[in-house]
């Protein structure tokens, strides 16, 4: 790609259609305008361009710079005027939704379940020839699903093809109909190669069938590469294409249209990559959670569909339980008086907290929804099972447990964004919020998005890593600061660590919070010498010496415990959390002398 | 940032209801253009294809996938009874002779020579549309269903549960405060629409199920007795499918809330009128919310005028309902609307308005926790 002066990126989701300016400017790419208008897809206009066209006059209103000449975006730039690339990403009309298929729950369906997630899909149920349902059960549950793509996979290539061709058999006789319309659903198959010929002559009558690369060639390598490709091939030749306006929005941009989790998930890989670090991210929004994560280079993504802090946050209290939300909540609750409010959250989702205490339930809620959604992401972000065993059958549906890839001890970044945790009243509610739910371990850096531009990037980075890379760590970041937490528990009250921040010295007991400020942009060298029960990632009593970085709440010393553990007793409980909240300065009703204030960055 | 206007739930008088009615799959149109009809009545209909059945014929028999064909008695497309033979062994002694029957009647839809895997369709299932609401069928919509079109009042609620039912409307309760009990609900509200106040007592239910009503329509219901009703907890609000013996229509929310006086007054009015409910309730993309529909054929449709209905701003003068705590379900009057945005005491900085409530106490709540009351 040449050099490129501005360059204008969409996000069309659901309800907002989302552009940036990016420009060059001395100091390297910088995002610099912002414009939102409310998307287009459904009735009455049916045609996504509006939306985006809305959203581009926002730019140039607030920019000053001309991009639009009647309906056609100016490319390429001539100094004031036009830009030299438009991107775009999308997930409005609900995303890409995908039923996956594989022969053995935790091995092929589970690789099956990971490649569509990884490319940006919402899987709607993941089928097995060992998931306990009898044949016409499945069959009857594909019936009803409607789902944009299929993704068959199953059976190692060489090995055994009965058992994908019983699921292709289910699949034929289920004919599902696609959800957008169209004549048939695309259907990849990604198993044994063996299997093709059967495959063909079941589903090619009923499918717009495709045939890949087996995604499991053998048990021990994951091939998930050219099945994902496809995937978003056929997005966007079939799921994009029935969508309203898509057709000529794909006429505008100078690269594929990406699905938006898709994009949010390759920025998070591209900078994990070229920084060498580990990183966890989180979407929270109103319906759904995304978690993505890379650790050691593999890249994990999961799709909580039914938790979030609006459309779902019943679901949150249903799945979390009364009891796990109200651990968080200092005060006393009626339950029924916290069911109705929820409730109303559900059915009335624009609402925002307005009380204090409101807040805080709010933030209960929230820290459920992360923790469970990262529960989820754990138990898919895993080696692959059935590694280096002979391949037989009796072992081929051995479910051993496999290690999750998510050390927290080596997580050198957590990522956060959504509503609750980017508009947080204060910064640091959005820190303690990532730190209860991920309980970070050693030394974590807490950064959220600051206007959920990730999407924007990722779709950059495919045409130009740097300047998505240099908008991504300068203009989307807001760093919080750095997290050291140690692993262990010990005596309340007792010395946990000592340590040294800069000039700065002090000591932290067990129990306890610390905030030390180190503000935006700032460095320090720290050096933490744990107590012998306490190991910060170097062994247990073992010193730990490095650079740290701070952020709008500072450095935060986590002497909690890991893992985090809330006293069964209510009023020690409550009087816990008002320690800690008072120990971060979390919220207006919470200040304690002599602690160090963190009202920044808003 | 939250949207800073929510529109308000329909509650008026006159209006023209239009429904589409559509079938799930292609079928069958069974009425003209320009009748009557009936919300009983059956509009369209359809052939749902039987579901499958699978009987693994080779491991049954005991013998290879590749060798199922020689043992099956029937052939594919072949019809065949439930209990009838499906496939058999032919052994020297017919002692060790071994049978297949078929689980189900219907028809061979296939047998797999890979998996030895025999499918069974069941017969197809018809499916009937009616009209839901009494009406004239403005438009058909060939194969598909057809539009059905009346004048009526209309109340659309914030949340539901059930599907679609008619009935003649019963007012129980004395005023829209008093809560509906298993007391208020009478012999004489079989097959009508109960119409209650502020909250619906877990009683009720019961009591309503025991008499055959079809349908309650209510202020307030607790989460609580909704999770007993249902049996589960509801986690995501789409509904429409649930089976608990009548349908639900909350117009307020969660909790004991007073049902709006208009939307109380207008369906006192009505009351003895037939009316057609649906529970069915989508707060995500492509919202949908239940509803109480009374068609009034007496009104000539062209004198309704189609407003528009535009998501204009709320004005000084408004009257809007407080949808979020501590003041959940007041109503009150917009007096003052400060541009700047503000800082609450959660120190979120949002718009705002100010609004005298009934009794004259003024509050300021953000824009995004209010709705309009409009008809």
């Amino acid at each position: 790609m040449g050099d490129l002066k501005a360059i204008l990126v969409t996000d069309c989701g659901s309800t907002t259609t989302k552009a940036i300016l990016i420009e060059k400017r001395p100091e390297g790419y910088r995002q610099t305008f912002r414009g939102e208008a409310p998307t287009t897809v459904e009735a009455p206009f049916e045609d996504v361009t509006r939306g985006v066209l809305n959203a581009i006059h926002e730019v140039e209103e607030l920019s000053g710079r001309k991009i639009l000449d009647g309906e056609r975006i100016m490319t390429p730039a001539r100094s004031d005027e036009g830009v030299d690339l438009y991107l775009s990403t999308s997930s409005a009309g609900g995303g890409l939704q995908m039923l996956v298929a594989g022969v053995v729950l935790r091995m092929t369906a589970e690789s099956a379940q990971r490649c569509a997630l990884g490319a940006g899909a919402i899987v709607m149920d993941v089928l097995a020839s060992n998931d306990g349902r009898p044949g016409y059960e499945k069959i009857d549950r594909i019936r009803k699903l409607r789902p944009d793509m299929i993704l068959l996979s199953g059976g190692t290539d060489g090995g055994t093809i009965s058992h994908v061709v019983e699921l292709a058999e289910y699949l034929a006789a289920a004919r599902p109909r696609p959800r957008l319309g169209g004549d048939k659903i695309p259907l990849i198959y990604a198993g044994n190669k063996d299997a093709r010929e059967q495959i063909r002559r079941i589903l090619s009558e009923h499918f717009a069938l495709h045939i890949t690369e087996n995604i499991r060639p053998v048990l021990e390598r994951e091939n998930l590469g050219p099945a994902r490709s496809l995937i978003h091939e056929l997005f966007l030749q079939h799921v994009m294409a029935q969508a309203p306006g898509y057709s000529e929005l794909m006429e505008w941009v100078g690269a594929d249209i990406m699905p938006t989790p898709a994009a949010v998930g390759y920025m998070m890989e591209t900078a994990a990559r070229r920084e060498g670090l580990n990183l966890l991210g989180v979407d929270i929004g109103g319906a759904t959670t995304d978690v993505f994560s890379v650790f050691g280079g593999a890249f994990n993504r999961t799709v909580s569909a039914n938790l979030g802090m609006s459309y779902s946050v019943s679901n949150v209290l249903a799945e979390a339980g009364l009891e796990k939300v109200l651990r968080w909540v200092p005060f006393r609750v009626d339950e029924e008086e916290l069911r109705d409010r929820v409730k109303n959250k559900t059915i009335r989702p624009t609402t925002i907290p307005q009380t204090l205490e409101d807040l805080k339930i709010e933030h209960a809620l929230a820290r459920e929804a992360l923790r469970l959604a990262f529960a989820q992401h754990r138990q898919l972000a895993v080696g692959l099972r059935g590694v280096h065993r002979e391949r037989s059958i009796s072992d081929v549906f051995r479910q051993e447990e496999v290690e999750s890839l998510i050390d927290m001890m080596t997580c050198d970044m957590i990522i956060g964004s959504g509503g609750v945790l980017s508009h947080a009243p204060r910064r640091s509610q959005a820190m303690m919020l990532l730190m209860d739910a991920y309980e970070p371990l050693g030394f974590t850096r807490l950064a959220v998005d600051s206007i959920f531009m990730m999407p924007h990037l990722g779709v950059l980075a495919k045409v130009d890593e740097d300047a998505a890379s240099q908008v991504f760590w300068k203009d989307c970041m807001v760093y919080l600061g750095t997290c050291i937490a140690p692993l262990g528990h010990g005596k309340r009250g007792r010395r946990c660590l000592r340590f040294r921040v800069g000039d700065l010295e002090g000591e932290v007991t067990f129990g306890d919070i610390k905030v030390v400020p180190l503000g935006y942009g700032q460095e320090a060298d720290v050096e933490v010498f744990p107590e012998r029960d306490f190991d910060l990632g170097a062994g247990k009593g073992k010193s730990v010496r490095a650079k740290v970085r701070g952020g709008v709440v500072g450095v935060v010393f986590d002497c909690r415990g890991r893992p985090l553990m809330l006293p069964e007793d209510e009023d020690e409980r409550r009087k816990l959390l008002r320690k800690w909240a008072k120990q971060m300065d979390l919220y207006p009703d919470s200040r304690e002398e002599g602690n160090f204030g963190t009202r920044f960055g808003r | 940032m939250a949207h800073a206007y929510t529109p308000g739930l329909m509650v008026t008088d006159r209006t023209i209801v239009r429904k589409q009615r559509l079938l799930p799959i292609e079928g069958e149109v069974l009425v003209d253009l320009g009748v009557q009809v009936r919300a009983e009545d059956v509009v369209a209909r359809a052939f749902l294809p039987g579901k499958v059945q699978n009987l693994n014929v080779a491991h049954l028999l005991g013998v290879e996938p590749g060798e199922v064909r020689k043992y099956m008695t029937k052939v594919e497309g072949e019809d065949v009874e439930a209990g009838e033979i499906l496939a058999e062994t032919k052994p020297l002694l017919k002692w060790f002779k071994r049978q297949i029957r078929s689980p189900v009647g219907g028809t061979i839809e296939s047998i797999s020579d890979v998996t030895g895997q025999v499918l069974l369709r069941e017969p197809p299932e018809p499916l009937e549309l009616k009209a839901y609401i009494d009406g004239r069928v403005v438009e058909l919509l060939p194969g598909q269903g057809v539009v059905v079109e009346t004048p009526s009042a209309l109340v659309q609620g914030i949340f539901g549960i059930g599907g679609e039912a008619t009935g003649r409307l019963h007012i129980a309760v004395e005023a829209q405060d008093e809560v509906l009990t298993a007391e208020h609900i009478l012999p004489e509200h079989r097959d009508g629409i109960v119409v209650g106040g502020s909250l619906v007592e877990a009683g009720a239910f019961e009591r309503a199920k025991e008499i055959g009503v079809k349908g309650i329509v209510v202020g307030g219901i607790r989460d609580l007795d909704l999770k007993e009703l249902l049996g589960y907890e509801l986690g995501v609000a789409i509904t429409g499918t649930e089976d608990v013996g009548f349908v639900l229509v909350v117009t307020e929310g969660f909790g004991r809330i007073d049902m709006a006086e208009r939307t109380f007054a207008l369906l006192k009015r009505y009351e003895g009128h037939k009316a057609s409910i649906s529970g069915a309730t989508q707060i995500r993309a492509g919202v949908i919310r239940p509803e109480v529909i009374i068609p009034r054929p007496e009104l000539n449709p062209e004198d309704i005028s189609e407003e528009e209905v535009e998501a204009k701003g709320i004005e000084v003068g408004d009257t809007v309902r407080l949808i979020r705590a501590p003041l959940f379900g007041r109503i009150g009057k917009v007096t003052e609307l400060p541009p700047e945005p503000t800082e609450i005491s959660t120190e979120s900085v949002t718009r705002v308005l100010e609004v005298e409530l009934e009794g004259g106490k003024r509050v300021v709540v953000p824009r995004a926790n209010v709705e309009k009351v409009e008809g």
